[in-house]
């Protein structure tokens, strides 16, 4: 067997080495811009068809030659209020959510007790009731509570994706913080509140950005409470209003592609920012 | 990006080994010197209730908004709830009237038919494709980093963005895609992908498998990177390259993060509620209705809360018997 290998594996082994890193690497470049072309398309078209001017559907140029703003017009003037509560209704749940998860990541992740792990198994379990069980239950509740059609209801039920996941996220970086540096803090007279607010917090900085950029993207893009909690014109997310383009004989699409190009604009935001977090929070996450 | 995600299976994977971690452990002090004891545990009892109202706030509110939902849905299933229940406050007891009217009625056979095609046909093609487009990633070449990166858009894009956008793509007259077949001559007629019966269901999957790519790929990339070279080098020189060295050394390696991305595919899928009412609103002729699309049109354009929520719990016991058999299945791997 070990005779084999010298002999014959060594040369096989060195040649496909050698020219995967000397010439193939711009092949791999081109199908990899073949795949990412075939996968991004659609938004390429999306953004294509907002710039066109409206009318245009029958033979839609696949350039956007002579750029034309109109459909962005347009969505600014009917959509502009809605995305306006969009923004509101996420930075509320932003908020919202990070108060309530980080205290409580902080203590499923320094606390060795018989509850954590129920804790734990309770918000897996959490992840698989649908969203439209909890709608159905809600709007009862919101239409006795009077929290149908306002910014607060949303907020509230617009957590369910970011409390979860923002616990999880924050849980599994606050567990890589020494109890050491914690403990330090308490002999020095910081309160376990002190501790937490003074020492936890800020070393965990970079899992509070990332658990809150994902919060704002699930909130920004909850379709499901937008459709079933609000019943009225004065509170509606953008998403709604997109939804609401579509049940409509649609006529210019540009204007409905308009709209979409702005409801993506923060994940593009998020793809181009997060980025630089996440990788920070990887190397920052192994506090010595 | 990926890393967070990567972060967040892994604390969900590990929850359940917590779990039993968690348990010996607490009784281990028990062990200790009678005198001591005593102090100990007061000493910790006191650490544990502090720490309790860390968590309270979190856990208040999942559940009023998990746990109370839930509840609120298996008793709403069983009672006549309907938009005059909001103005009386009357929902009268119908016993499991609500179960039979929505199992018995020509729809639920279609509706679960289509949840079960459309979830498995999902994850299969999200799957297949997402592993593929790892796996090529692991090649090192330029621009893979912001490729990769690239490559997580369509994910992060708002669900009814996307059902917008392929609405307009998949359009039987004026969409990009039958012009495109068009010009290549792929096809005679215009096919109507959403508005044909036989094909709707198939386009709504397309879609949703270009959804599920992304996050695929960025959980399968995070996995394949984790498998230490050595192990490839190993295998090379035992004469393991390409499909065997896939079968003997990635494959068995990557199980633990395959599952995770399967359980978690399947969970989401079957509640997806977005493409299908963006793309379709579940028809045409109820083609492409699934059990959650049915549970909203019942709930909140018919008005029957109670049916709706009927079919709801329905919906979890579908997400629960699934997440049991895969315990199961995994367990079973575990002690093979």
């Amino acid at each position: 067997m070990s005779t084999i290998t010298h002999t014959s594996v060594q040369p096989v082994t060195r040649t496909p080495v050698r020219r995967r890193r000397s010439r193939r690497p711009w092949g791999y470049t081109a199908l990899g811009a073949l795949i990412l072309a075939v996968m991004l398309f659609p938004v390429y078209w999306m953004v294509n068809v907002s710039l066109q001017p409206a009318n245009t559907a029958v033979s839609t140029p696949w350039f956007p030659t002579r750029l034309n703003f109109d459909g962005y017009a347009t969505a600014l003037s009917q959509q502009g209020a809605n995305l306006l509560t969009s923004l509101v209704v996420a930075m509320g749940s932003v908020v919202f959510s990070l108060l309530v998860a980080s205290p409580a990541a902080y203590a499923l992740a320094h606390v060795n007790a018989r509850w954590v792990g129920p804790v734990l198994f309770g918000i897996l379990i959490s992840q698989m009731v649908p969203g439209i069980v909890v709608a159905n239950a809600l709007y009862s509740a919101y239409n006795d509570l009077g929290l149908l059609n306002s910014i607060p209801g949303l907020i509230l039920a617009d957590s369910t994706a970011g409390i979860p996941f923002a616990i999880l996220i924050l849980r599994a970086f606050m567990g890589n913080i020494p109890s050491s540096v914690i403990e330090a803090a308490r002999v020095d007279g910081a309160g376990r509140v002190r501790a937490f607010v003074s020492i936890v917090l800020p070393m965990s900085r970079n899992a509070l950005i990332t658990a809150g950029l994902f919060t704002f993207l699930f909130t920004w893009s909850d379709f499901l409470f937008a459709l079933t909690l609000t019943t009225t014109e004065d509170v509606r997310p953008v998403t709604l209003g997109l939804y609401q383009y579509l049940g409509a004989h649609v006529s210019d699409w540009n204007a409905v592609m308009a709209t979409a190009t702005l409801a993506s604009v923060p994940a593009l935001v998020l793809l181009l920012v997060a980025q630089r977090y996440i990788a920070t929070g990887v190397t920052g996450g192994a506090v010595k | 990006m990926a890393e967070a995600v990567r972060r967040a299976v892994r604390a969900m994977d590990g929850a359940p080994v917590a779990a039993r971690q968690a348990a010996p452990n607490s009784r281990a002090p028990a062990g200790g010197t009678p005198g001591k004891r005593s102090s100990w545990r007061s000493e910790r009892g006191r650490l544990h209730q502090s720490h309790l109202l860390f968590l309270l706030p979190a856990l208040a509110y999942m559940v009023a908004f998990f746990g109370y939902p839930v509840v609120k849905n298996v008793v709403m299933g069983f009672q006549h709830y309907t938009t005059a229940t909001f103005y009386t406050g009357r929902a009268p007891w119908v016993g499991f009237a609500n179960y039979t009217a929505v199992v018995s009625s020509d729809v639920f056979d279609k509706a679960l038919l289509n949840t079960v095609l459309f979830t498995v046909g999902s994850i299969a093609g999200q799957f297949l494709t997402g592993l593929a487009i790892a796996l090529f990633f692991r090649r090192r070449f330029p621009l893979n980093g912001v490729m990769r990166s690239l490559l997580l858009l369509p994910w992060l894009v708002p669900l009814i963005v996307s059902s917008a956008v392929w609405r307009w793509i998949l359009d039987q007259d004026n969409g990009v895609l039958n012009r495109f077949l068009g010009d290549l001559h792929l096809v005679q007629d215009r096919p109507g992908w959403l508005t044909s019966t036989s094909l709707a269901l198939i386009a709504v999957i397309m879609v949703n498998i270009w959804i599920g790519i992304p996050f695929n790929v960025a959980i399968l990339y995070g996995g394949l990177q984790d498998i230490p070279e050595e192990l490839y080098e190993a295998a090379a020189l035992d004469g393991a390259t390409g499909w065997r060295a896939f079968r003997h050394v990635t494959w068995p390696l990557l199980r633990p993060v395959v599952s995770v991305v399967l359980v978690l595919g399947v969970v989401y899928t079957v509640k997806v509620l977005d493409v299908i009412l963006g793309l379709t609103n579940g028809g045409p002729a109820n083609a492409t209705q699934t059990i959650a699309s049915q549970s909203y049109q019942l709930s909140f354009q018919q008005f029957d809360f109670g049916q709706g929520a009927a079919l709801g719990n329905i919906l979890i016991v579908i997400s629960l018997v699934f997440a049991v058999l895969y315990l199961r299945a995994n367990r079973r791997a575990v002690e093979q």
